[in-house]
């Protein structure tokens, strides 16, 4: 057999066992993006194969919730491409905002950097009251830096020229504090804002959403599960609302993408049609 | 379909546009192989690459679209602001994973996914650039039995890439050429392969 058949048995043993031991399927995961995360697993803990951590894997205590962290590796910033949250402020919030209440659910939230950037849009809306945020990820330890709300300074400079592209109003120091090398989101941000553990692969629908933001999530994924994970948002949105994927993402592995009509097409802002939905 | 050929791959950065055009403006329209490379570039502004390749081939060009499958003949190319990997059915993931050599997209993810997911059927381009990203990839491509051609570094508007690539690879599987003479080894390679 060929190495790279040989590796290919590993990662179907590896992921069979964190399946059956854990409940976690990552088998409709992208095996490309998946072999360099593994890889990244094994340089972390210092093995030489895969199959090395199947002993830990079985028994060790935390040891899932590293894994988990070693194959989601959270790569955020604010107001990436600003652009998008420019055409969310101009065109789908003020259409939520006539809502009394406003659920939004971000998934894939990371360290909560783009949950953190709608909040501040829609504080800068007038409507942050109104409105929920309920930010999911599969990772947790990625969740708590995301509730703590606490980003390093160097940061900032980038995400003041995001903010600003993406029409912001005030400064972004306005929203946040500093103490030394890091910044803390402001208090009224973060009570609009609920962190929580979720796994698009296996859970359902999360909450009745307004607008679903589900960002450079899919593109890790096999087409498969992006039909899954699409037709679950598609469930969780109300009639009328809305949908935002990444700029390279589409709905094409959809089968019922005709429900959905593109706002913005280039921006991937899409929204569910509230009647006369195509069967 | 059901393409089972070879798969050829290119990385460049500085001085890579000139080099990508002398490389594969001279390719015929009917070559064999499905062809994906990097070039890297920045995050923000306009991309021009497709188009201004584009405009001296005879292949077609475009950016890689996510789950894309690759079709021979054809050339594409990574889009700014995420790496570009190759699942073993030939069809593309995009990826936001950190930046490589301070580059998103870069040329080490592709081709060590390549090598991971193809072996021995990738023949990799290693052209002009100033930064030693692609070195890795290549030797993990050597690794699995591919194939990689460096442009001779001293033909190099920057040097560093491909020197970098030459001092992790040895022969046989390392194939060093003049920028100009690219062009006719993969002509030949390709009809080879095809007859």
């Amino acid at each position: 057999m060929k190495e790279i058949e040989i590796e290919e048995v590993e990662i179907t043993l590896f992921l069979e066992a964190l399946r059956l031991r854990h409940g976690y399927d990552f088998r409709h995961y992208s095996r490309a993006s998946l072999r360099r995360r593994l890889l990244g697993l094994q340089r972390l803990f210092g093995v030489e194969h895969l199959l090395d951590l199947l002993p830990g894997l079985m028994r060790e205590e935390g040891m899932l919730a590293r894994i988990l962290a070693a194959l989601s590796v959270p790569v955020t910033e604010m107001f990436r491409d600003p652009e998008v949250f420019l055409a969310l402020r101009q065109q789908v919030v003020p259409i939520l905002r006539s809502f009394p209440r406003i659920n939004i659910w971000q998934i894939g939230s990371a360290t909560g950097e783009e949950a953190y950037s709608l909040a501040i849009v829609m504080a800068e809306e007038g409507c942050l009251s109104q409105c929920q945020i309920y930010a999911t990820d599969i990772n947790d330890a990625a969740l708590a830096t995301a509730e703590a709300g606490i980003f390093p300074v160097r940061k900032m400079a980038a995400y003041s020229e995001n903010y600003r592209l993406a029409g912001g109003k005030g400064r972004l120091s306005d929203y946040c504090h500093a103490h030394l090398d890091v910044v803390e989101m402001n208090e009224p941000l973060r009570r609009a804002m609920v962190f929580a553990h979720h796994n698009l692969e296996a859970d359902g629908v999360f909450c009745e959403a307004h607008l679903v933001m589900c960002r450079n999530v899919l593109i890790y994924f096999d087409r498969y599960l992006q039909g899954r994970c699409l037709a679950l948002i598609r469930e969780s949105l109300v009639r009328g609302g809305y949908l935002c994927l990444g700029l390279q993402e589409t709905m094409d592995a959809y089968e019922k993408k005709e429900d959905f009509y593109p706002l913005e097409r280039m921006l991937r802002i899409y929204r569910l049609r509230s009647e006369g939905v195509v069967r | 379909m059901n393409y089972r050929g070879q798969v050829l791959l290119f990385g460049c950065s500085t001085g890579g546009l000139r080099a990508l055009q002398r490389v594969f403006a001279p390719l015929p329209a009917n070559f064999p192989w499905p062809i994906a490379g990097v070039c890297h570039v920045r995050e923000k502004g306009e991309w021009l690459l497709p188009e201004l390749l584009g405009r001296c081939c005879h292949l077609p060009v475009k950016g890689a679209l996510e789950k894309e499958q690759m079709q021979p003949g054809h050339l594409y190319v990574a889009p700014p602001g995420y790496h570009l990997l190759l699942e073993r059915d030939l069809s593309f993931s995009l990826s936001v994973d950190e930046k490589v050599h301070g580059s998103r997209p870069a040329i080490d993810p592709l081709f060590e996914s390549a090598a991971a997911s193809l072996g021995e059927r990738v023949v990799a381009v290693i052209l002009s650039g100033a930064n030693g990203d692609g070195a890795q990839g290549a030797r993990r491509i050597a690794e699995r039995g591919g194939i990689c051609i460096v442009q001779d570094p001293a033909t190099a508007e920057a040097a560093e890439m491909p020197s970098a690539a030459l001092s992790v690879l040895a022969e046989p599987q390392r194939v060093v050429l003049p920028l100009e003479e690219i062009a006719p080894y993969l002509c030949s390679r390709g009809a080879e392969a095809d007859g």
